[in-house]
C-alpha cells in the first residue's frame, strides 16, 4: 500500500518495535516468573468452569494462599457461611447449631482436601436431593434475590479458606 | 449413518443431562401431600412461648384483636359506614369464615385471601382507601375476623376455578429457590423437628397466623412469615399480597385441612 502520508515517516518503526517490547515483556512473565505474573493477578476458577474429577475437585479454586482461620470466622459467620443454622462445628462459643446437615466434626479425617472441596462448591453433584446450598454455582437457579444473583455463597478465596479450616478438623 | 447415530447418542445423553440437571434445580414435580401426622406450629415452639400464646391476658396479639373490634364499628368512606353497618356482629357473621380462605371471588374470578377481602369491602363497598398490607388496622381486623374461626377446621376449595391457584402453590412449594437453592417442603415436610439454629422446624401450618413473632416485637400478616422464609434462602421477596404468595396460602391452607386454626398464635 502507498497510502502513507508524508508525516507519518518517523514513526515506521515504532509499532514494531513496541509490539517485540511488549511480546519480550509476556515471555518473560511466562517464561521466568510465572508467579510474579500470578501474584499481581491470582488465577480464578470461574463456576462453569470447574473440574470435577470422580467425587472430587483437585484443583483449588484460587491461587491465592488459603488461611484455615479466616476459613472458620467465615464459616460462623451469618452474613457468609452461616454453616451452623444447618451443621455443627467444634466451637463450643456457638450455643445454637443445626442439625439438618451432618456433625462437621472430624471431617478433614473422613474426607480428602479435594473432596470437601466438591461438597462446599456443589453437593448436589453428588446427591440431587441435597439440602446443602452450592456455595459456588450460579447456574440453574430459580427466583434469587436480586443483591445475590449471579453471585457465588462463598468467593473462591473463602472456599479455599474454608475448606483448609474444615481438612484441620481431625478429630 | 455413522454419523447421525453418533449425533442421536449425543444429543440423547445432552438431554439426560439436561433433565437430570433441571429436576435437581427444581423439582417441582413433587405431588402436593399432607403431613401424615399433622401437627400445630405451637408445638414446636418453647414451653414458655406456649403458654403466652395459650393465656389470652398474656398473648400480646389480644391487643391487636381488640383494637380490631373497635375497628369494626368505626365508620369510615363518604356513607359512613362500618363493616357492623352490613355484616352485624362479627363474632356471629364472621364465625368460620377465615377457616375457608383463600378463596376464589366469584364475581372477579381473583382467589382473595382474607387481607384482600377485607379492602375489597372497604373498597367497594364502603367507598374507602385499602389498607395498607402489614399497617396496624389491617393486622387488627384481620385478627379479629380470623378469632372468630378459632378451633374451627380449615376447610379450603382447592377445585373447579380454584384448581390453577392450587397447582400454581403447590409449584411454587415444591420448586428449590434463591440463592441457597432450598424449597419449601424440604424443610416444612422432610426436615420437621430438626434444629435451624435456635428454630425448630414445623410443618409450616399457616393456622397460627396473623400472629405475633417475639422476634418482630409486633403482630405480623403470614406473608411477612413467607418473606422471612423467602429471605432465608435468599430468593426474591415478593411483595404481600403478591398472587405467588396467595396462591402459595392456598396450598397451605389445603396441606392444614381440618385442623382447628389457632390464630392468633405467638412465634419466637
Ligand atoms: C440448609 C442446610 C445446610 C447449610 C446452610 C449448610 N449445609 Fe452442609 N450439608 C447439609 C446437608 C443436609 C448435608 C448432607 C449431605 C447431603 O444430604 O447431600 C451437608 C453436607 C456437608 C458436607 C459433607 C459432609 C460429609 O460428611 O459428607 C460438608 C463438608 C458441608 N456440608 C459443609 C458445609 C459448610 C462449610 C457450610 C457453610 C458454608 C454448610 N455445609 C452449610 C446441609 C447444609
Ligand atoms: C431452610 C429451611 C426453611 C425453608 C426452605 C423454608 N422455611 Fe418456612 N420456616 C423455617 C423455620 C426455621 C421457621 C420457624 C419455625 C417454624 O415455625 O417452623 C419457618 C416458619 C414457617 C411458617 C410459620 C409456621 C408457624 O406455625 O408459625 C410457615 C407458614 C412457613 N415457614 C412456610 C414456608 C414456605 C411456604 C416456604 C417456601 C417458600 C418455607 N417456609 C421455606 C424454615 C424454612
Ligand atoms: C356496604 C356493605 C358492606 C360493608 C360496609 C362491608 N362489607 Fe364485607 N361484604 C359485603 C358483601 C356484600 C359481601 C359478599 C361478597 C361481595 O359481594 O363482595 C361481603 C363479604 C365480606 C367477607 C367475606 C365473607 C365470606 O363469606 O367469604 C368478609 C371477611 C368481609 N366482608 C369483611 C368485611 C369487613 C372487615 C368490613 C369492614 C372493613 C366489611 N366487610 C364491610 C358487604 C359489606
Amino acid at each position: 500500500m502507498n497510502s502513507r502520508r508524508p508525516g507519518e515517516q518517523g514513526n515506521q518503526t515504532w509499532p514494531n518495535r513496541r509490539r517485540l517490547i511488549s511480546l519480550a515483556a509476556v515471555v518473560a512473565l511466562l517464561v521466568v516468573s510465572p508467579q510474579a505474573a500470578l501474584a499481581q493477578r491470582p488465577a480464578v476458577t470461574a463456576p462453569g468452569d470447574i473440574v470435577v474429577v470422580g467425587d472430587a475437585i483437585p484443583a483449588p479454586l484460587t491461587t491465592t494462599q488459603p488461611d484455615a482461620a479466616r476459613g472458620r470466622a467465615i464459616l460462623l459467620d451469618r452474613a457468609k457461611g452461616n454453616c451452623l443454622i444447618c451443621h455443627r462445628l467444634p466451637v463450643a462459643t456457638e450455643p445454637f447449631q443445626g442439625t439438618i446437615g451432618p456433625d462437621l466434626s472430624g471431617i478433614g479425617r473422613r474426607l480428602t482436601t479435594s473432596q470437601i472441596r466438591l461438597r462446599l462448591v456443589d453437593q448436589s453433584r453428588l446427591n440431587a436431593a441435597t439440602l446443602m446450598p452450592p456455595l459456588y454455582r450460579t447456574a440453574q437457579l430459580v427466583r434469587v434475590d436480586a443483591h445475590y444473583r449471579d453471585k457465588t455463597v462463598l468467593s473462591a478465596i473463602e472456599i479455599e479458606d474454608s475448606v483448609a479450616y474444615l481438612a484441620s478438623l481431625k478429630d | 449413518m455413522v454419523q447421525s447415530g453418533r449425533t442421536a447418542a449425543v444429543l440423547a445423553f445432552l438431554m439426560i443431562g439436561a433433565a437430570v440437571f433441571s429436576a435437581n434445580a427444581q423439582s417441582p414435580d413433587r405431588p402436593a401431600s399432607r403431613p401424615a401426622s399433622p401437627k400445630h406450629g405451637t408445638v414446636f415452639q418453647s414451653p414458655a412461648t406456649q403458654a403466652l400464646q395459650a393465656d389470652d391476658g398474656a398473648n400480646p396479639a389480644m391487643l391487636w384483636v381488640g383494637q380490631g373490634e373497635t375497628l369494626w364499628s368505626a365508620p369510615a368512606g363518604p356513607e359512613n359506614k362500618s363493616c357492623a353497618t352490613c355484616h352485624a356482629d362479627g363474632t356471629q357473621s364472621m364465625k368460620g369464615i377465615a377457616a375457608t380462605y383463600p378463596k376464589l371471588d366469584p364475581k372477579s374470578g381473583q382467589l382473595l385471601n382474607l387481607e384482600s377481602r377485607i379492602n375489597q369491602c372497604r373498597e367497594q363497598h364502603m367507598h374507602a382507601p385499602a389498607y395498607t398490607y402489614e399497617s396496624a388496622q389491617l393486622l387488627a381486623l384481620t385478627a379479629y375476623v380470623t378469632i372468630q374461626s378459632r378451633g374451627m377446621p380449615r376447610q379450603v376449595t382447592v377445585d373447579g376455578p380454584a384448581a390453577a391457584h392450587f397447582e400454581r402453590g403447590r409449584a411454587f412449594y415444591m420448586t428449590r429457590q434463591g440463592q441457597l437453592n432450598l424449597a419449601c417442603a424440604q424443610c416444612h415436610d422432610d426436615n420437621v423437628g430438626e434444629k435451624l439454629r435456635g428454630d425448630t422446624i414445623s410443618q409450616g401450618q399457616t393456622l397460627g397466623w396473623p400472629g405475633y413473632r417475639l422476634e418482630w416485637q409486633t403482630m405480623g400478616s403470614l406473608h411477612r412469615r413467607l418473606r422471612a422464609c423467602s429471605l432465608g434462602v435468599r430468593a426474591e421477596i415478593l411483595p404481600f399480597g403478591s398472587p405467588d404468595y396467595v396462591a402459595l396460602e392456598l396450598y397451605l391452607a389445603w396441606r392444614s385441612k381440618d385442623l382447628p386454626l389457632e390464630s392468633p398464635a405467638v412465634r419466637r
